[in-house]
């Protein structure tokens, strides 16, 4: 996989989760107690063998830069390859939306490097995948371009792009639709290709007034390229909703999926280092099906939720189907249920409050209650 | 290089023969600690909090898996330009090749390190004790007090005064006018607990005389402090009131681990004085549907499905259901089967206790399961 580089393209549209992407992008989400988002391409890629990564910056990209910093908690902070930061491009020279213009932009980064295949994907996946596979797919079927695709195990309203495959795994249809239902499969946002193929995709697109790699590039010019499709089989989610985040949080409960994305020796999930103490359990904490963060203090009961790091409970508290993100506080006596609590979230001293098992109650960043 | 103000070098080349199975295959102060450190994670990050920004670490006995653990140094915030962690094991030179005879030894063998980094100040650090304290205050007291030698000490309760190194000082100004070692009859209880800081030319002057003193068994308590007062050198004394455990025992180790477990832990592990450690890529841990935890830590990556009291789980432990826990603590990676019990026990790493089996300590003689073997029920 030295030949490959990775581009992590974090510039999806967060229109469906703004309640917690209001002040940060989709990508830099708080998942499963410690990581975000973007962890699990960026990891992946990582644990691949691929050493040359480019993140493309979404519009807030605070969190993002302060998340990844030189790379080296990936082991991207390297003086031959590594990290590379591509900006978004400047908004005054294109009024044009999409990720497209971007990826034009930063062009060079592909063009001018050594490597001869670029590993295209998304930040807002949560899934744990060998690119080795996909590589050794692409080989087997001569393709073109090979995309990542999963089988859909549910209905469901959303934006998707489903493929459809011959036997031999090679695309003969992709279109965009607004829902999915059960068995269709649905492509993944990752690409892998030869450089120049990209290049070629980027620049024809885009000269011809493309917005969006996915649609305009490959999806309307499909026929022309011959494209095969991988099945990736582990686990996967999409976190393109409230719902959908609640739901993948709460999945990583199942201890076969926390083992499969976390636990395997040869694909950690790798994110940025904070030195937490070990979670301090105190005699009155009673805690059950819960994932729960270092740095935490647990005086009182916990039930079926994920807590982030440096989260206090305090004694004859009940937090239940919760994510409580870092450093929020539950008070004494307060209780919590089916709720979303953002970053630095205090329930004060006896408060109760309760969301609907599908439609969580979410609190905002530093709010007070 | 740089001028240094302060120089630290922590002696981590001691066997801990006292810790039996668990020094086996490590040295001591690699020997994990608290759920997810080492020993030598509390000077080290002492060091980082303090702004000390040069640190030589002395190896010597099994030093791979240290050497391993330390790095370049950078889970202390130690891989510095032109400074940082540097590590000293013994080296040989043109005629011959020695071990570390003793403390100050193992400093004299490395005194063209210390002429390198060019300090004015010296701080000798030992790396098997428990305790976060800010070396920078007792930096300032050396200073303030026109010290040639300032050593930190420790009140221990009377009846262990005779154990330890003891200070007799001038109540006022804690001038030290005498050092005893183990003293019978102890005339204070004010204990060295290994923490030197010098003025690095006398340091320098008379490291270089006890290296050929034949005579000499190269220690600092025993050697170098006693040459010092007799010289009429100017000692102070720095009293520290924190908490501060030797763990050179597997019943003090164990007892370290449990003071940790306390409603209110003995030292703050969660406030601004962070201990850094080198952090593992692991998923916060499941505690499953029939799980019960309390009165315990417990790290990252473990899965627990059973029953965990008064007890330190390290990371990627995996605890199955019916299985009791207490008392104890459990090391990274060991796995305790459905149903097995442990009680006032230290598990090393990884360690298969099978389904059932049991593994019974007493208070005053906790059990010791060694790294990698299997107990069978």
């Amino acid at each position: 996989m030295k030949q490959v580089m990775g581009i992590v393209n974090l510039q999806e549209s967060n229109a469906s989760i703004r309640d917690l992407t209001a002040t940060r992008a989709v990508e830099s989400l708080p998942f499963a107690g410690r990581y975000r988002l973007l962890d699990f391409a960026l990891s992946s890629l990582v644990n691949s063998g691929i050493n040359s990564v480019g993140v493309m910056l979404p519009d807030f990209s605070r969190s993002v830069l302060d998340h990844i910093r030189s790379g080296k908690d990936w082991d991207l902070a390297r003086r031959r390859d590594g990290l590379t930061w591509l900006p978004a491009a400047l908004p005054d020279n294109d009024s044009r939306k999409g990720d497209l213009k971007d990826l034009y932009a930063n062009l060079d980064f592909a063009e001018l490097s050594d490597k001869k295949y670029v590993a295209l994907t998304t930040g807002s996946f949560v899934y744990n995948i060998d690119f080795n596979d996909v590589f050794k797919f692409m080989e087997e079927t001569e393709a073109d371009i090979t995309m990542v695709y999963h089988v859909a195990k549910r209905d469901r309203d959303a934006k998707n792009v489903v493929v459809q495959t011959s036997t031999n795994g090679i695309v003969t249809d992709l279109a965009e639709t607004a829902s999915v239902k059960a068995g269709d499969k649905l492509a993944m946002s990752i690409y892998l290709m030869p450089v120049p193929t990209f290049a070629y995709i980027v620049r024809s697109t885009y000269e011809r007034g493309g917005q969006d790699f996915t649609i305009d590039g490959i999806i309307r010019h499909a026929s022309e390229h011959k494209i095969s499709a991988y099945e990736h089989k582990g686990y996967i989610a999409h976190i393109n909703s409230t719902s959908e985040y609640y739901r993948a949080n709460r999945d990583m409960l199942r201890p076969e999926i926390w083992e499969q994305i976390f636990m395997d020796k040869e694909h950690p999930i790798f994110t940025k280092v904070k030195d937490e103490v070990p979670v301090q359990y105190k005699n009155t904490a009673n805690v059950k099906n819960s994932l729960v963060a270092n740095g935490c203090i647990i005086r009182g009961t916990v039930e079926n939720s994920i807590i982030f790091r440096g989260v206090t409970v305090g004694k004859d508290a009940v937090v239940k189907d919760c994510i409580l993100m870092q450093r929020c506080n539950v008070g004494e006596g307060a209780r919590v249920e089916n709720l979303i609590a953002d970053k630095n979230v205090i329930i004060s001293k006896n408060r109760w409050l309760k969301g609907a098992e599908n439609y969580p109650y979410i609190v905002a960043k530093n709010v007070r209650i | 290089m740089r001028k240094t103000e302060c120089l630290a070098m922590i002696l981590a080349g001691g066997q801990g023969s006292r810790l039996k199975a668990l020094t086996k295959t490590v040295a001591k102060p690699a020997v994990p600690f608290g759920g997810k450190y080492r020993i030598i994670d509390f000077p080290l990050s002492n060091c980082a909090n303090s702004g000390i920004e040069k640190v030589g670490v002395l190896t010597q006995y099994r030093p791979l898996e240290l050497h391993n653990y330390l790095g370049s140094g950078s889970a202390w915030d130690l891989d510095r330009t032109g400074g940082g962690l540097f590590i000293l094991p013994p080296y040989a030179r043109e005629k011959s090749a020695d071990w570390y005879r003793g403390t100050a030894d193992a400093i004299y063998q490395n005194i063209n390190f210390v002429k390198l980094t060019d300090p004015e100040y010296v701080l000798i650090l030992s790396g098997d004790h428990i305790y976060t304290m800010d070396y920078s205050w007792m930096l300032e007291a050396h200073k303030t007090n026109k010290a040639d030698a300032t050593i930190g000490v420790f009140e221990v309760p009377w009846d262990e005064a005779p154990r330890f190194g003891i200070m007799n000082t001038d109540k006022e100004t804690g001038k030290i006018v005498e050092f005893e070692e183990k003293p019978a009859n102890p005339k204070s209880n004010l204990a060295s607990m290994g923490i030197y800081i010098f003025s690095a030319d006398i340091f320098i002057k008379y490291l270089e005389e006890d290296g050929v003193n034949e005579n000499s068994s190269h220690d600092f308590g025993k050697d170098i402090i006693p040459k010092m007062l007799g010289d009429g050198l100017s000692l102070f004394s720095y009293a520290f009131d924190g908490y501060w455990k030797d763990v050179g025992t597997i019943e003090s180790l164990w007892q370290a681990n449990m003071d940790l477990l306390q409603d209110q832990p003995p030292f703050e592990l969660n406030g601004d004085w962070k201990v850094y450690s080198s952090n593992p890529s692991m998923p916060p841990h499941y505690v499953g549907e029939a799980a019960s935890v309390k009165e315990s830590m417990v790290s990252e990556g473990s899965k627990i499905l059973g029953e965990v009291e008064k007890s330190v789980i390290f990371p990627g432990v995996r605890i199955g259901k019916g299985a009791k826990i207490t008392n104890s603590v459990i090391f990274p990676f060991t796995t305790i089967e459905d149903n097995a019990v442990v009680d006032h026990a230290i598990v090393a790493q990884d360690v298969t206790v099978k389904a059932g089996a049991k593994v019974q300590g007493q208070e005053d003689a906790i059990l010791v399961i060694a790294e990698g073997e299997t107990v069978n029920a």
